[in-house]
């Protein structure tokens, strides 16, 4: 069963490879890649395109990481639920709206771009730190506490690594909206692959909005596949286990 | 050695205080075992936590090795006591091997100091090191987990064990092998143990004393014997159970009743018709028989009456043999299987050491009992009046 599933699946795939290449085919857009002057443009944007969610995403899960695990101490765990709620009206205005209202006091260009991603991208780390340090069971915390673990023993080797699965599930979600937002980036200038998305819009011209469109979905599914292998490095394999 | 000294907790302020602890005073001795016993809520886990200050004390003092837990560093007082919770507060990210290391690393042991005590520890709790050091415990069964979780305890070497409900979570026939591995260790390793259990069979068998709490009192804070012979009040004989007799045979054992010198043992050469005759004078319907000091059956008066030959052809054999060791609530066990009033001792080469009768360990019970029921007030007698 499983043989023919898997046979299956990559029979849709070369259809689906097939039935892509004709449709670049006729689309002009291999003809796009192969001009000389128009392939090191899109490598730019794309690297652009990487580095603004790189730099926003760095800084929303040093901030998000800390806000969640600020707010699971005991002394400002009363404050959670109404922090999560600011953080979380961030995340409720439509993703233009929020890099329309960061490019009002920033100007345009890289930075407001960043930091309306980075707004964007702390609400889902931050409440999946938040909700897997909760839910650690507390026996847990007991053992370490009665074996004489310091608080910061018990952050760093009991709460933390046993919430590293439900944090990197809120880091992907984050990440793969982040990559499909910062396409909106080139609205206020900041460039990415909304460039050629946006510009393949308005001239009704399909090469260039595919140029644009695949390499966001290539990059989103390459955030995904990327937080799966962190996941493999991060989550301890006696949780793994576990959770099997 | 731990004392308690009209250790009282009162949690929340104000008007929603909850006495949950109230003038508790007794002492655990060094070496010894003492479970605290009662139903839940009724103050035996607080005891244990305001012992290791996972909970702080209202009023009263606590002093470990003669030293008050409030001048002790809150850190090093943890790490001075082991802690030993059932396995669900073993941690799941941590291989074995640094599950247990977590106290020694803590104390900033040597790499080579914690893993020649890790394997120390996994061949004393019957775990092959090479087999369990590098697994996870998910990997383990829930048997071989609270073995880690004991390991884990004793990791550092500690004076005092603090136990909650360690083994609250096995089943049944993993709990009594359990039961049974600690109890060896402790006479090996000489420990002071509080230990909160809610099971009244494993206070028996695991406790050198059993305090009794109901509602964050101590009731009764005495050995098992004492405890189901002679409850203080109407709370620890219900808690205790009303097969408390039986109970104190599992107490008590062979060696405590054993009659060494019965009067009516026979030679298996003996003539049957001599034999006879000797039963008949000492007035004794059974004859147990040995053969080089060895018993092997015994004969009665009828059997002995159709037999010419010696007395080893009308011997039937014992079912089972006791040891000095047997706890006599086995013993009367095998006496309702198998309807043999008389059974033979023997010893460790099968060589007769004396007898056990039913008349013995009923005689035996009524004595440890005879103060309660001298004791006994004539209640209708004072409605009467």
């Amino acid at each position: 069963m499983k043989r023919l599933l898997t046979k299956l699946y990559r029979l849709v795939i070369a259809v689906i490879i097939l039935i892509a290449g004709v449709t670049f085919e006729r689309t002009g857009l291999i003809e796009l890649l192969s001009d000389p002057y128009e392939y090191p443009v899109i490598l730019e944007l794309l690297i652009q395109h990487v580095y603004i969610v790189g730099l926003s995403m760095l800084i929303a899960t040093i901030i998000g990481i800390t806000a969640g695990i600020v707010l699971t101490r005991a002394r400002f765990r009363k404050y959670a639920g109404i922090c999560m709620y600011i953080i979380g009206l961030g995340q409720t205005i439509p993703s233009l709206a929020v890099l329309a209202l960061a490019m009002s006091f920033l100007g345009i260009g890289f930075k407001p771009a960043v930091f309306a991603l980075t707004i964007y991208s702390i609400l889902p780390i931050a409440r999946n730190t938040l909700a897997g340090i909760t839910a650690v069971p507390p026996e847990l915390i007991d053992a370490g506490k009665g074996m004489g673990m310091t608080p910061m023993k018990i952050l760093l080797e009991v709460e933390i690594p046993n919430a590293m699965e439900v944090i990197l599930t809120g880091f992907r979600v984050a990440l793969i909206i982040n990559i499909g937002t910062a396409a909106l980036a080139y609205v206020i200038g900041a460039g990415g692959l909304g460039d050629l998305i946006f510009t393949g819009i308005s001239l009704m011209q399909t090469d260039k909005l595919l140029a644009g469109a695949i390499p966001v979905t290539l990059l989103a599914l390459f955030g995904d596949f990327l937080s799966e292998l962190l996941g493999l490095v991060l989550i301890s394999k006696g949780l793994r286990l576990s959770n099997r | 050695m731990i004392t308690y000294e009209s250790v009282t907790k009162v949690y929340g302020k104000g008007l929603n205080t909850v006495t949950a602890l109230d003038n508790v005073s007794f002492t655990i001795p060094k070496g010894e075992v003492v479970v605290f016993l009662g139903p839940s809520g009724c103050g035996k886990t607080t005891t244990l936590r305001l012992t290791n200050r996972l909970e702080t004390l209202t009023r009263g003092v606590i002093t470990i090795e003669d030293q008050n837990i409030m001048d002790i560093d809150v850190v090093q007082l943890r790490q001075r006591l082991g802690y030993v919770i059932q396995a669900i507060g073993l941690f799941p990210n941590k291989t074995i091997a640094e599950n247990i290391a977590v106290v020694p690393k803590l104390l900033h042991w040597d790499e080579e100091r914690i893993s020649k005590r890790v394997d120390e520890l996994l061949e004393m709790t019957n775990l092959d090191p090479e087999l369990y050091r590098d697994r996870y415990p998910a990997e383990l069964s829930g048997g071989q987990q609270q073995r880690v979780g004991v390991a884990r305890g004793l990791a550092a070497d500690p004076n005092i064990l603090l136990m909650d409900e360690p083994f609250g979570a096995i089943d049944p026939i993993n709990r009594e092998e359990i039961q049974d591995e600690f109890l060896k260790l402790q006479t090996k390793l000489k420990k002071t143990v509080a230990f909160v259990s809610h099971d009244i069979h494993e206070a028996i068998k695991m406790g050198d004393r059993i305090a009794i709490f109901e509602k964050g009192r101590l009731v009764q804070y005495d050995t098992p014997e004492v405890i189901l012979t002679q409850p203080k009040n109407k709370f620890v004989s219900d808690f205790v159970g009303a097969d408390r007799a039986l109970k104190v045979l599992g107490l008590m054992r062979v060696s405590d009743i054993i009659n060494r010198t019965p009067k009516n043992i026979i030679q298996g050469g003996d003539r049957s018709a001599e034999a006879l005759h000797f039963l008949n004078t000492k007035d004794s319907r059974y004859g147990i028989v040995l053969e080089h000091n060895k018993p092997i059956g015994f004969v009665t008066q009828k059997s002995l009456k159709y037999e010419d030959g010696p007395v080893r052809d009308a011997v039937e054999p014992y079912p089972v043999f006791l040891r000095e060791k047997t706890p006599l609530r086995d013993v009367l066990s095998s006496m309702l299987m198998y309807s043999t009033p008389t059974f033979c001792v023997v010893d460790d080469d099968k060589n007769f050491a004396g007898t056990v009768t039913y008349n013995d360990i009923q005689k035996a019970v009524k004595a440890s009992y005879a103060d309660e029921t001298e004791n006994v007030e004539p209640v209708e007698t004072e409605v009467a009046s």
